[in-house]
């Protein structure tokens, strides 16, 4: 059944991009229609699925002559990633109702996103996966360059080379499995069972960790994500910080730590303290967590802001990954699921309801703007979402980043204490955004001194509210719930750990 | 060549046979019945002669491309040689197709005959297995082509690339015929099977290596490797599109097939994926397989950078095709049967992937009258149905899946890594490669992003006739259906 979220998505934006031209009204519309059967089957799926483990969707053998198969499936954490992609889909549409300029083609990529999405997360074919992980870059620099803002040519590049580098290093992780194990088959389980040579492992574990890192933000190579981020149109921002980035650490989980257990075993010696790849990428995912936080405090684009808490935040993603403990990955894939509800959120108030009304993102001019009074709801929006970011208890974050710390503790205590620096930090960044964009006191004047009167917004429009209730319900209920998640989280990623490593 | 059996020559060549009476009759139809008619009707009804032929030709091929067949020792025909004629019909049909417009040459009937010769010698290439075979048929291919592309007298362009491609390519023919003559000296006879089994029993000398160098340059002139790369630029910039066009696909396709032949030859038939290690390869046989190793490097690392700075689509899907040179002759490297049909399965969908390409570039320089990147710019809005057509074509080169330049990539390294002749060097140039077509991406998205993001100059449709929009669509929907049924060709061709 969930396969339909992938068929939906794709079939969605075949017919928008041969629709001759539409009014810009249907084609929304349309595009409604389909990321609502995307979300609706994503639903029914999550449901459905309970808390079994693996549900199998689909396989027909594709090219047998070398051995793969078109094979879907599904377990705990696809089951929660394929529902945050249905959420974080229609939302992206809600907060692109006011793209008049080709909407058609518009939504057409969007889908074509969309569908390779949902795609990678049930693929259970590594060659599938990788189909579906390529689909979902192209139409990334389509959204940015013809619908993005500042810098977008320069932004869509850079991004589209960066995941097509992050994936050549899988495609080479993958083909060498492929011809090293010697069986005709791309089978994710098939090969996991394979006994590769540890030494194999050894280049081949860091060469396609980083290879989807890249996508997940892993620093050095974060670099693509602010400024894709900041150039994207709001939807597409919400898609890159709330599924994309997930892909890579989905990824990163699916194939890299599965295929490989023992790239992360010792090295048998140390260097500066250095141990294994297990110890080096917890390094970076800590310096990317202090680092996209730190960054984040200093910005004065507003989205800037919340490009750089991405970093961070997916930065916990990858540390909660490294700690192979069940706490610490069941808190990676909760905050996977948590991040892309609310970075989504926030870049739907900064770029839709704040930007679309004021035409500025730069804090300083937004301090003069007295937004707290003009426009008392994307206040109180931000405030929500920026206190749930934070990591306030009551909403997903929270847990999330607990289970995370607690593994990491268990491990690298130091890497923990680090991380949670990075989290104050967060609050302070949040907080300095807040006060300069909503609830600055320094009202602008005008040459001779007299204060120039608050400004008069559009109100909030049907699609915003309707996008924010169902983010920000989404993050409070799983906040207040989290075991609605955990409850099929946690099976999964004990299989994994079962499985994948003795 | 004594004892050649005619009736079985005969058999055997009949479809090539076809052809050369076809492009007769394509000159007598247009010089002796349509003296009086338009241009266009002439070129009309060349292009649809030529098509036809073509079809009866690939007719003919399909009806018998399962059984095996061999002239002596100089030709044969088998079910991958087939393949390979049927691709190359294929190609030149549309060719032929995607030219009925073409407005470069007041000679259509001699344009399509010379098409059709050139295609003969191409099919010939392709199925033979003798040295002097190779180079006769080499040279009929290579005579029409400097024709050819010397085929717009108007224009200077068009000259000067001719007179570049003919003196290049006069000099690596002679060349090659120079390191032929060397290995008939060392082992006494001219057919590849032989020279293989001499190769295999006798002593190595250096006047072998010789021989080897001087035959590696002149087929990879043919296939645009570095070093050996220079005219291709000029060439594919200069002559008239349909003539690029051929250049690029038909020409590419026989050549590779005849350097899978004579690598099977020079370097051993290893029987199985897991043959001949590294280490007892004989010394002639290593010495030929690092020359295509450095050549593969080097085209696959200059074509790639180079076409970065291309601001002419046509420079830059030159350069793309010296990059795309290089894969292949990674898979022709490996020299296992694999690898030879995985480079064959790559040389035919890239090169129907490029004759669509410069199908869309055709139309766009009738139409702007220029091939520079600018030239497409807001073509989306011109004409999204033709924009639609070059995204896949350039997607599809840069190897995104579904489409079929990622099956055949995938395919090709697969084939390379599992053969473990060349051993780490093969896992060491499939990661060069695979980055290089990460970089290759940035000029490829150049120009889609000329197409799809910056804003026409003028915004009145552009010109599209109902023939070549269709031809270009079905191309479009091949490389996509190839693409997402990888297994459709696998009847003619083994994948894995």
């Amino acid at each position: 059944m969930l396969a339909y979220t992938i068929y939906l998505s794709f079939a969605g934006a075949l017919i928008l991009a041969l629709l001759p031209r539409v009014p810009a009204s249907f084609a929304r519309v349309l595009a409604l229609f389909f990321a609502l059967g995307g979300l609706a089957v994503a639903v029914a799926g999550f449901i459905a699925g309970g808390t079994q483990g693996n549900v199998a969707v689909a396989d027909v053998a594709w090219v047998p002559a070398m051995g793969i198969h078109y094979t879907l499936a599904a377990d705990g954490i696809s089951r929660v990633l394929v529902l945050l992609t249905g959420l974080a889909s229609v939302a992206g549409v809600l907060f692109s109702w006011n793209i008049d300029e080709r909407t058609n083609e518009f939504f057409a990529f969007y889908l074509v996103l969309i569908g390779g999405v949902y795609g990678v997360f049930l693929s259970v074919d590594l060659f599938l996966l990788f189909v579906f992980y390529e689909i979902a870059i192209v139409p990334k620099y389509f959204l940015i360059a013809i619908w993005g803002s500042t810098r977008r040519e320069y932004g869509a590049m850079k991004l589209a080379l960066y995941s097509f580098a992050g994936s050549a290093m899988v495609l080479i992780g993958l083909l060498a499995a492929y011809a090293t194990a010697g069986a005709h088959t791309m089978d994710l389980h098939a090969l996991a069972r394979y006994p590769f040579p540890v030494s194999f492992q050894m280049w081949a574990f860091p060469l396609v960790f980083t290879g989807f890192a890249i996508l997940a933000g892993m620093w050095p190579f974060h670099t693509w994500a602010p400024t894709g981020h900041v150039a994207a149109p709001t939807a597409a921002s919400m898609l890159l910080a709330g599924v994309v980035m997930k892909l890579g650490a989905y990824g990163c989980l699916r194939v890299a730590m599965t295929l490989f257990p023992h790239g992360l075993d010792p090295w048998g010696f140390s260097f500066f303290g250095l141990d294994s790849w297990r110890t080096v990428f917890g390094l970076l995912a800590v310096i990317g967590i202090v680092y996209g936080a730190a960054v984040a405090l200093v910005q004065d684009d507003f989205k800037f802001v919340i490009g750089y808490s991405s970093v961070s935040h997916m930065g916990l993603v990858l540390l909660g990954l490294l700690t192979l403990s069940q706490i610490g990955i069941d808190g990676a894939v909760l905050q996977m699921f948590s991040h892309g509800v609310l970075a989504g959120l926030l870049f739907a108030i900064v770029g839709r309801v704040v930007y679309g009304r004021t035409h500025t993102r730069d804090l300083n001019k937004l301090s003069k703007l007295q937004l707290g009074k003009a426009m008392p709801f994307a206040a109180w929006l931000f405030v929500i979402a920026g206190m749930a970011s934070m990591g306030l208890p009551g909403f997903s974050g929270f847990i999330a980043e607990l289970q995370v710390l607690i593994g990491a503790w268990q491990v690298y205590p130091w890497f923990a204490a680090v991380a949670g620096v990075g989290i104050v930090v967060g609050v302070a960044y949040t907080w300095r955004a807040m006060q300069k964009a909503f609830f600055s006191d320094t009202p602008a004047v005008t040459a001779d001194g007299a204060a120039v009167p608050i400004p008069r917004y559009e109100p909030i429009t049907w699609p915003e509210a309707a996008g924010v209730i169902l983010l920000a319900g989404t993050s409070l209920v799983v906040g207040l719930y989290p075991r609605l998640l955990l409850d099929v989280i946690t099976p999964a990623t004990h299989a994994l750990l079962m499985g994948g490593r003795p | 060549m004594n004892g050649v059996n005619y009736w079985n020559l005969f058999a055997i060549t009949l479809p090539e046979s076809l052809l050369e009476v076809i492009s007769l009759v394509v000159l007598i139809v247009d010089l002796g019945l349509l003296r009086k008619s338009s241009h266009a009707t002439r070129m009309a009804v060349a292009a649809v002669l030529g098509v036809v032929g073509c079809a009866a030709s690939i007719w003919w091929l399909s009806g018998h491309a399962g059984s095996e067949a061999a002239v002596g020792d100089f030709l044969v025909a088998t079910p991958l040689v087939a393949a390979a004629q049927i691709g190359i019909l294929i190609l030149t049909g549309l060719v032929l197709l995607l030219s009925i417009k073409a407005e470069f040459s007041r000679n259509p009937g001699e344009f399509v005959a010379i098409v059709l010769l050139g295609t003969t010698g191409m099919m010939l290439v392709a199925a033979a297995r003798d040295l002097l075979m190779i180079f006769v048929a080499l040279e009929l291919l290579s005579l029409s082509l400097y024709v050819l592309t010397a085929f717009a007298k108007n224009s200077a362009q068009s000259a000067e690339a001719a007179l570049k491609y003919y003196l290049f390519g006069g000099m690596s023919a002679a060349l090659m015929l120079f390191g032929f003559s060397y290995l008939y000296g060392l082992t006494g006879t001219t057919s590849l099977p032989g020279i293989a089994q001499m190769l295999a029993t006798g002593a190595t000398s250096p006047l072998l290596i010789v021989a080897l160098v001087l035959v590696a340059a002149g087929l990879g002139f043919k296939v645009a490797a570095v070093p050996f790369h220079l005219w291709a630029p000029d060439t594919y910039q200069g002559a008239p599109a349909p003539v690029t066009a051929l250049i690029a696909s038909g020409s590419k396709v026989a050549s590779f097939a005849v350097l899978v032949a004579l690598t099977t030859a020079l370097a051993g038939a290893s029987s199985s994926a897991s043959g001949t290690s590294a280490s007892s390869m004989s010394a002639s046989s290593m010495s030929w397989i690092v020359l295509l190793l450095w050549m593969a490097a080097g085209s696959i690392v200059l074509g790639n950078l180079a076409a970065l700075v291309q601001t002419s689509v046509r420079r830059l899907l030159a350069y793309s095709a010296i990059a795309h040179a290089g894969y292949m002759l990674l898979g022709i490297a490996a020299h296992t049967p694999q690898s030879g049909a995985a480079v064959l399965y790559y040389a035919l969908t890239y090169a129907l992937t490029t004759v669509g390409a410069f199908g869309v570039i055709a139309v766009v320089e009738r139409a702007t009258g220029s091939d520079r990147l600018d030239a497409f710019a807001g073509l989306s809005r011109r004409s999204p149905l033709l924009a639609g057509t070059m995204l896949i074509f350039l997607l599809s080169l840069a190897g995104i899946p579904p489409l079929v330049g990622f099956w055949a990539k995938f395919n090709l390294f697969a084939s390379v890594l599992r053969a473990g002749t060349i051993g780490v060097w093969g896992l060491g140039l499939v990661a060069v490669a695979l980055a290089a077509s990460a970089v290759s991406l940035y000029y490829y998205l150049q120009v889609l992003k000329r197409i799809y993001v910056i804003k026409p100059v003028q915004a009145e449709p552009l010109a599209i006739s109902f023939v070549e929009l269709t031809t270009l669509i079905l191309i479009a929907l091949a490389v996509i259906a190839l693409g997402v049924l990888p297994g459709a060709l696998s009847g003619w061709i083994q994948l894995g």
